[in-house]
């Protein structure tokens, strides 16, 4: 739904964004990652149409990007904020109003919004009498309340209290179970496991990575199987079918780190091993989304 | 369109919804009220007091040729001088007029009074005593004293403003009061106004939401939205001012005046101007209108380029000063020599010109100039917007950057 073409972005003397392409699929939830200043928070400007690019092209549903799609975005900046003496409810029927909704529509969607997160006492208070997490409940609700089809959320986990994380995290996965498609940066990794079907790695403006996150584990499994057993500590002589990585020796058990030969299989690591050890434990060894980039960026530079 | 129209709508309530606005509306009106009360208040205490005034005449040569006036009565005595004196003291209003017998020497009739006589009451009793003289030396001289009076002229200078029409009269006080009054309100509204267009930006920016709004709307209908909407709500406060000024004033004047109840200072202030109202008016709007645009969006521009109020002085400076200097060239100087050069000069730029030309106005614009100036005017304030917008489509989004003018500059320069 959402299809990035050779995005260029320069700002006087430094290039935030160089050839970045990317194709985000309906229903998807996509990870922007990278470490900051990767341009990250260019690309996105760029898709809410708050910057241009200086080259490159945008898809919307097929259509090239212009303004009759803002309605059909919601995004939560990275810095958030709402005004401060303004009402709750009248501010969030505003912001509603820009994003093209009807001020009786608005309400409405309001309504079922403020209910649902437990806001509704609050309509009348204005922001700077709020705590923290209204506010930020509130920021959310004016992110979604237009129902759009795509919904950016720039470092949506920084800045919310645990639990305001956790229940935003379950509103926009429901959400996407609905339908919206969903586009969000982090830097945080353990975060793109547990919730991304694709990622893009961004490092220094450029793209480094990218594709679902099921495929990039699976080109990154290596052949390399931790296995503990119990007995005496085995010594190796080089006809095993692997090589050893990492020994551990603990009081009741060893742990061995191997990486297989060309060609061989767990299987036959077993079957070479069965007969001289009693084996606890084999379990391949998966890189987790932070070490792939952390190896990627570092090798990189 | 359609957002513009709800930026402005925000902008708009949002202010005149507060307090400070309330306050202000009402409270301007309450001090032209009060002022004006206290003038109608002396006026009346001064007519009541009847002065009368003791005449101990010893050259009897003013006998009976005193005219009484609505605040003096004249009363003539003929106990000696130390007498009277002593009847003085215990009246306060009192007067004692003494006419030593030998009247050619300066300096020998005296006026006795408890209090202080005013000088106005003074002077009265002066001219009329040299009248009162002056006709006695020309009977004596065997003058025709009535003859006389009927050659003697009376002249009266009226102001006559040639125009095309004709000779049209004027009231130059009234015209000239109009355009100071209007180069003050200008000044003053073009601070106060461009100062709050920049609070809301600088609000905007330090609370983080205009990320939020600028994903919905561009950067420069935002800024055109709040610029407008400002403008409106100076509008407003100032129709407001007229409407209610009109009101307490003509309560004031018709209420307690009764049968010589005096016309409210705005509708007597308008007669004088007569046709030239419509002139000046039309030019004081469009002036503050074109002048506030222009400074409002450089103040915009000052306002997206900084993270707190404390940091705008250094952009502050350049914007000010040509208004300052214009405001206080005007009031000092340009309202006497209109035409100078300088005056001239000042009108037609316009970052001075809706100050300057103020004053200039009443007594009276060749054509050209004033169609330069507005031209100049417009596309002043269309330049201004479009750099300002430039600015601030990129310093919106600048959180926690100190800018400089070369960073305004290189911002300037940033495409889209």
């Amino acid at each position: 739904m959402l299809s990035i073409r050779n995005i260029v972005k320069q700002y006087a003397g430094h290039t935030a964004l160089n050839d970045v392409s990317l194709e985000v699929n309906k229903g998807q939830v996509f990870g922007l990652l990278g470490p900051n200043g990767a341009g990250k928070t260019s690309l996105i400007r760029i898709v809410n149409q708050i910057t241009a690019p200086d080259s490159g092209e945008i898809y919307f549903n097929g259509e090239k990007l212009n303004q009759s799609h803002i309605n059909r975005i919601g995004y939560m900046p990275e810095e958030r904020g709402l005004y401060k003496k303004m009402e709750i409810g009248e501010q969030m029927i505003y912001l509603a109003r820009l994003k093209g909704m009807s001020r009786d529509e608005a309400v409405k969607r309001l309504r079922y919004w403020f209910e649902k997160l437990e806001i509704q006492a609050w309509w009348n208070k204005k922001i700077e009498e709020l705590s923290k997490g209204m506010q930020q409940k509130a920021q959310f609700v004016s992110t979604v309340v237009h129902e759009p089809d795509l919904i950016i959320l720039d470092e949506p986990f920084s800045g919310f209290d645990p639990v305001n994380a956790e229940l935003i995290k379950d509103e926009v996965l429901e959400l996407n179970r609905k339908g919206a498609t969903i586009l969000f940066s982090t830097h945080r990794m353990e975060s793109v496991e547990e919730l991304c079907d694709s990622i893009i790695l961004l490092n220094k403006s450029k793209k480094i990575l990218d594709g679902t996150v099921k495929d990039i584990k699976n080109s990154y499994r290596n052949a390399t199987y931790l296995i503990e057993y119990t007995g005496d500590k085995l010594t190796f002589d080089g006809s095993q079918p692997f090589s050893v990585d990492e020994e551990t020796v603990t009081d009741d058990s060893n742990t061995i780190k191997v990486k297989l030969n060309a060609g061989t299989s767990a299987n036959e690591v077993l079957n070479y091993l069965i007969p001289k050890t009693s084996i606890n434990m084999l379990q391949e060894v998966v890189p987790t989304m932070n070490e792939i980039f952390i190896e990627k960026v570092s090798k990189l530079n | 369109m359609e957002k513009i129209l709800l930026i402005i709508q925000r902008e708009y309530l949002t202010r005149v919804r507060k307090r400070a606005f309330i306050v202000m509306t009402l409270l301007v009106p309450g001090l032209i009220a009060a002022m004006f009360a206290i003038v109608i208040y002396m006026a009346k205490q001064q007519e009541q007091i009847v002065h009368t005034i003791y005449v101990l005449d010893e050259s009897s040569a003013f006998k009976g040729k005193f005219h009484d006036s609505k605040s003096k009565k004249y009363v003539t005595i003929d106990y000696p001088l130390t007498a009277a004196k002593d009847t003085m003291q215990q009246h306060e209003n009192d007067m004692l007029l003494y006419i030593p017998s030998a009247t050619d020497k300066k300096d020998s009739v005296t006026v006795y009074a408890k209090k202080k006589s005013t000088l106005s009451l003074a002077d009265d009793i002066q001219t009329e005593l040299n009248n009162i003289a002056t006709g006695n030396s020309m009977v004596q001289a065997h003058i025709d004293t009535v003859q006389l009076h009927k050659i003697k002229s009376n002249i009266h200078v009226q102001a006559q403003e040639l125009t095309d029409a004709g000779a049209k009269s004027a009231n130059v006080g009234a015209s000239y009061a109009l355009g100071f009054a209007g180069a003050i309100l200008i000044y003053m509204s073009l601070f106060i106004y461009g100062a709050q267009v920049m609070r809301g930006v600088i609000e905007e920016k330090t609370s983080r939401i205009v990320e939020v709004i600028v994903s919905s709307v561009k950067p420069f209908q935002l800024m055109l939205g709040k610029i407008i909407g400002v403008g409106l709500v100076g509008l407003t406060q100032f129709l407001l001012w007229i409407i209610l000024s009109t009101i307490v004033t003509q309560l004031i004047g018709g209420g307690g005046g009764g049968h010589n109840a005096q016309p409210s200072p705005v509708t007597q202030f308008t007669s004088n101007l007569g046709e030239n109202i419509v002139y000046e008016l039309s030019c004081f709007i469009f002036y503050w209108i074109t002048g506030y645009m222009l400074y409002s969006a450089l103040f915009a521009a000052v306002g997206s380029a900084v993270d707190s109020e404390t940091e705008t002085q250094q952009f502050m400076f350049p914007i000010t000063l040509p208004l300052l200097f214009a405001y206080l060239l005007s009031v000092s100087y340009f309202f006497q020599a209109p035409d100078s050069p300088l005056a001239v000069w000042l009108s037609i730029i316009p970052l001075t010109a809706p100050v300057v030309m103020m004053v200039r106005i009443p007594f009276g614009v060749p054509g050209w100039q004033l169609g330069l100036s507005m031209a100049l005017m417009i596309a002043g304030f269309l330049f201004a917007t479009y750099v300002a917008a430039r600015i601030y489509r990129v310093g919106i989004l600048m959180y926690g950057k100190k800018a400089s003018y070369k960073e305004l500059a290189k911002w300037f320069f940033y495409k889209e």
